[in-house]
């Protein structure tokens, strides 16, 4: 990488915007105020509904399909009244389909085109989704991608990697780690990452946590 | 328009058309001439080459999820020879492969 | 063509896995373009946007920051749409920067 190209990034990732675009936000939403095509509540009202949709809500399905398995055969056939029956808000949401990884498959989502990514469930994506990086390479080399997220997979597992090239968009379902008989869903929840239902990590090992927590 | 009636069913094989567009398209360039599986007729959805230009969209197309060995994709993918990659496709992007 | 999004496969560098909130620049972007796609508006489609996007040049679009693109695909679709004309943009941007030079 070249020194601009590494800058270009590195403000790619912090978000930072240039003065020039901080103004055109705000002649842009002012004027669409001024014709009716939202308010300035409405615009609010997205900003703080943005804020509560976290990968929590992944993580609370995910342990919840974990103890259920009633609740689990319904997320894998039908997502999105699934999610929808423990207060996820579907409206206006493009499909949501879950992919549950097994001992001989192990799935990872990207968009390679743009960035689609489950918001309904996880929020928005980390910078490095939608980086250059992950949406190049995750396709061609998925198991060196993982590898940089600590993430070792043996051959006799398979990975797949799906492509959201259309309107669906998928969560993965990890697998329960070991030695959490018992556990409830609440404390099996802290054990769900964000990059585990993308398909990047596993989800947490009691060891791991117990680590994390000293 | 003859290809959109075209229609692939779960275990059709399948080839990604090839060929450089000058508009919208959400066949990515990396699986245009590869060959796969057709794991599911998900369903018929507007033409995002469409609506990409304000149009409605119509007629629908259908859409497949497709199965593709990794490979197949790449020459000299690494990984595991039963790793894959699925993507959904539209109809009009896909032509019958031979059975192997 | 192949579109400047369009990069699955392509040669690249290692991630970058540090996190970054975003800013409430990115959150106002963002909370924008969600309500002029909603079908409830239907200004444009998100399909519009992408297009927009991917028909910036290669350095637009490696050089601006993942929600400058979206503004600017926002400016120029408002326009395509007839919600908003370029001139009361330029002018809504020249009245803004005046005030802020005043303060």
């Amino acid at each position: 990488m070249t020194a601009s190209e590494n800058d270009d990034h590195h403000q790619d990732e912090l978000g930072h915007a240039s003065p020039e675009f901080v103004l055109l936000e705000e002649a842009l939403r002012l004027l669409l105020v001024e014709k009716d095509i939202f308010t300035p509540e409405e615009i609010q009202a997205q900003i703080e509904g943005m804020e509560s949709r976290t990968s929590a809500l992944g993580s609370m399905i995910v342990a919840k399909a974990w103890t259920d398995p009633e609740y689990k055969k319904w997320l894998l056939s039908d997502a999105g009244a699934a999610v929808e029956s423990v207060g996820v808000d579907m409206n206006a949401q493009p499909e949501l389909h879950v992919l549950e990884n097994t001992d001989d498959i192990h799935h990872v989502v990207v968009c390679t085109l743009c960035s689609c990514y489950p918001r309904a469930v996880l929020g928005v994506p980390p910078a490095w989704y939608k980086g250059r990086e992950y949406r190049s390479r995750v396709v061609v080399e998925p198991r060196e991608v993982l590898r940089e997220f600590g993430t070792e997979l043996s051959d006799k597992i398979n990975v797949q990697v799906t492509d959201q090239t259309a309107d669906r968009r998928f969560l993965v379902l990890p697998q329960r780690p070991a030695s959490t008989e018992g556990w409830s869903a609440a404390q099996l929840e802290v054990l769900v990452t964000r990059n585990s239902m993308i398909g990047t990590a596993l989800p947490l090992t009691p060891e791991q946590l117990e680590a994390e927590n000293t | 328009m003859p290809d959109s009636t075209e229609k692939y069913f779960a275990g059709g094989h399948v080839r990604v058309k090839t060929g450089a567009v000058d508009h919208h398209c959400r066949t990515p360039d990396f699986l245009k001439g590869k060959e796969g599986v057709v794991e599911l007729a998900v369903g018929e959805y507007l033409n995002p080459e469409k609506l990409a230009y304000h149009k409605p969209g119509l007629p629908k197309h259908a859409l497949y999820q497709v199965r593709f060995r990794q490979k197949q994709i790449w020459p000299k993918y690494q990984g595991a020879e039963g790793d894959t990659l699925v993507a959904d496709i539209y109809d009009h992007w896909l032509e019958p492969a031979s059975t192997e | 063509m192949t579109g400047v999004n369009d990069i699955g496969g392509q040669a690249a560098g290692p991630l970058d896995l540090s996190e970054h909130a975003l800013s409430s620049f990115d959150q106002r972007v963002d909370a924008m373009l969600m309500l002029l796609v909603h079908p409830n508006r239907g200004a444009f489609r998100v399909d519009a946007l992408r297009r927009a996007i991917e028909s910036y040049r290669q350095q637009d679009y490696d050089s601006l920051t993942y929600y400058e693109r979206w503004l600017r695909a926002i400016r120029e679709l408002v326009v395509e749409q007839d919600i908003l004309s370029e001139d009361e943009i330029t002018a809504k941007i020249s009245e803004l920067a005046a005030k802020q030079a005043k303060a």
